[in-house]
């Protein structure tokens, strides 16, 4: 099928839309658009960022997912107690596979569950008590740990805990630092305000520690990786390619990071952002503060991881910006080869998309790298300024969905049919019994990396198998095929 | 009376961030922008008009300031 024409799409829009009561189509109506790369502002035509209608299927996610899951969750020698009810912390538990080195339970904790496991008791009576025998408790079991995270679930807001007042307390007697978070779920409209709180909560109790301590001997070519979750190994594939340049990565955030590392961060020369929408916060404050410059790049493909390494060593002296090339020229022979082989095998293939955070854009690059083509995109939970990068990313007249519903979704890809789907696990099997290859992007469908040029390769791997898997020519039962004669005469007549 | 960071962006120009709205945009236009003084009425590109009593000596971006809105 060609490319939908501008009308065609707009009409496609309309046609879903045609199915909702007047006032929920009104409200869908501003969260659909046609990408048009002459609009400078994307808040002309979408809306992001709401609440999303009752009664609809959302794939969101609450505070407490944006906080725990994303941003503190991944810091490795912290123990990051979900406090309140069991359940929170125990199914999203090592679901994002933040990978880490370390030994889990000795000095590391990223893929245990910690909870205070909140009764009707603690309900009714508070649990404050309980939460300051639970910090007592991890200290004793786990003398190594390096700090605590305390964060909050939905009834911690609603009985109003002092959870400040108690990690103040410990946080004396133990002498780490002890975090209190206020993410209970029910704050915004997605993880998106998780996201920001817990950026405010590294912002008052972790990045001011070492102010004024001199004894970290720093490098002109410091830098910190901010907004890499080590999806898969994501961001040792990342940091390979700044240190053969000749940078040196002080911090990862927070992917196999460390509270050291976050500490030290305010001493480096500039902050690299890879996820702006989860940590462009802190990355603003620390420019603010300590006149840390922050610049986004994309390490998807060879094309940005190019244009990302060139604009990286911008920032720096002419031997990092030589080194810069001489990696460029180092992959080149690797990368040319996978798309050399795939590139024939996925040529003219078109995807649709539909992620949080920086994938939507991000991976754009990397798919046109192997001759596809996104022809629909889309975020969770995106703020404006998250889609007025997209619209130059995007083709013309392609699809812009915001925070789509499951039957939006489903109709869209009835109506585009794309040959390919990168989206979460909620739409994955819908997807599949439909007969479309799809694939997992949360967490690269349990692959990975996907990022820098050894990422490159599999991400490359992984879109081959999943589309010319030979499993979608067996979706119709053989009764039900055409007889051998008929197919040939049905596709000679189309 | 919204709390702004106002940063450079990579081509000079002023940006104009609230974080609480979630708003970033582009300064058009200080009324008063010389070596003694910054403030005045700031038009962004948006076409939104805010107002800032005028600072002297200019701040050092990026930092926060605390605007009114002068559209009214």
């Amino acid at each position: 099928m060609t490319a939908l024409t501008r009308e065609e799409t707009q009409n496609l829009i309309q046609e879903v839309l045609e199915v909702y009561p007047d006032k929920a189509k009104k409200d869908r109506a501003k969260h659909l658009a046609v990408n048009d790369q002459s609009i400078e502002q994307s808040k002309k035509c979408i809306t992001s960022n709401r609440k999303s209608l009752p009664g609809v299927m959302t794939v969101r996610g609450c505070a407490y997912a944006g906080s725990k899951g994303v941003v503190w969750g991944p810091i490795k020698d912290m123990v990051h107690i979900s406090h309140g009810p069991v359940g929170c912390g125990q199914y999203s538990r090592a679901g994002r596979r933040n990978y880490y080195v370390g030994h889990t339970g000795v000095n590391t904790f990223g893929t245990m569950n910690f909870t205070s496991d909140f009764q009707e008791k603690d309900i009714v009576f508070g649990g404050d008590k309980k939460l300051a025998k639970l910090i007592a408790e991890i200290e004793q079991l786990f003398p190594l740990v390096k700090g605590i995270s305390v964060q909050s679930e939905c009834p911690i807001g609603l009985i109003g805990d002092d959870i400040e007042a108690v990690s103040k307390k410990m946080s004396k007697e133990l002498e780490k630092p002890i975090v209190p978070v206020r993410c209970e779920g029910f704050r915004g409209v997605s993880q998106s305000l998780g996201h920001h709180i817990a950026n405010d909560a590294i912002r008052d109790w972790v990045i001011g520690n070492r102010d004024g301590d001199e004894s970290f001997a720093t490098t002109p070519y410091d830098v910190a990786v901010i907004g890499d979750y080590n999806i898969g190994g994501d961001a040792w594939a990342s940091r390979i390619l700044l240190e053969e340049m000749g940078l040196r990565v002080v911090a990862q955030w927070s992917g196999d990071g460390t509270l050291a590392e976050m500490e030290l961060t305010p001493k480096v020369k500039l902050n690299l952002i890879h996820c702006y929408r989860s940590m462009n916060y802190i990355s603003r404050f620390m420019e603010e503060k300590y006149g840390v410059p922050w610049m986004e790049y994309n390490f998807f493909g060879p094309t940005k991881i190019a244009e990302s390494l060139r604009k990286i060593a911008a920032f720096f002296d002419e031997t990092i910006q030589a080194n810069a090339e001489k990696v460029i020229a180092k992959y080149e022979a690797e990368y040319a080869a996978v798309i050399t082989k795939y590139r024939p095998r996925l040529e003219g293939k078109r995807v649709m998309l539909y992620v949080g955070g920086l994938r939507p854009r991000h991976v754009i690059g990397a798919y046109e790298d192997l001759g596809m083509e996104v022809v629909g995109t889309g975020y969770e939970f995106a703020h404006n300024d998250d889609y007025d990068r997209t619209i130059k990313e995007m083709g013309n007249a392609t699809l812009l969905y915001d925070d789509v519903t499951g039957y939006e979704f489903e109709e869209f890809v009835k109506k585009v049919k794309p040959d390919l789907i990168g989206s979460g696990i909620k739409e994955k099997y819908i997807f599949q019994k439909m007969g479309v290859p799809f694939r997992q992007m949360h967490s690269w469908d349990y692959s990975g990396p996907y990022h820098g040029y050894d990422g490159f390769a599999i991400f490359a791997r992984d879109m081959d198998m999943t589309i010319n898997n030979p499993c979608w020519k067996s979706m119709q039962a053989p009764w039900q095929k055409p007889a051998a004669g008929e197919a040939e005469a049905i596709a000679a007549a189309s | 009376m919204p709390n702004v960071m106002i940063r450079k962006n990579e081509a000079g120009g002023l940006l104009f961030y609230v974080a609480k709205k979630d708003m970033e945009e582009t300064i058009a236009s200080v009324q008063t922008d010389t070596p003694e003084t910054w403030g005045g009425e700031v038009e962004l590109t948006d076409g939104s008009r805010w107002y800032i009593d005028p600072i002297s000596p200019p701040p050092a971006f990026p930092t926060t300031l605390r605007f009114k809105r002068a559209d009214d």
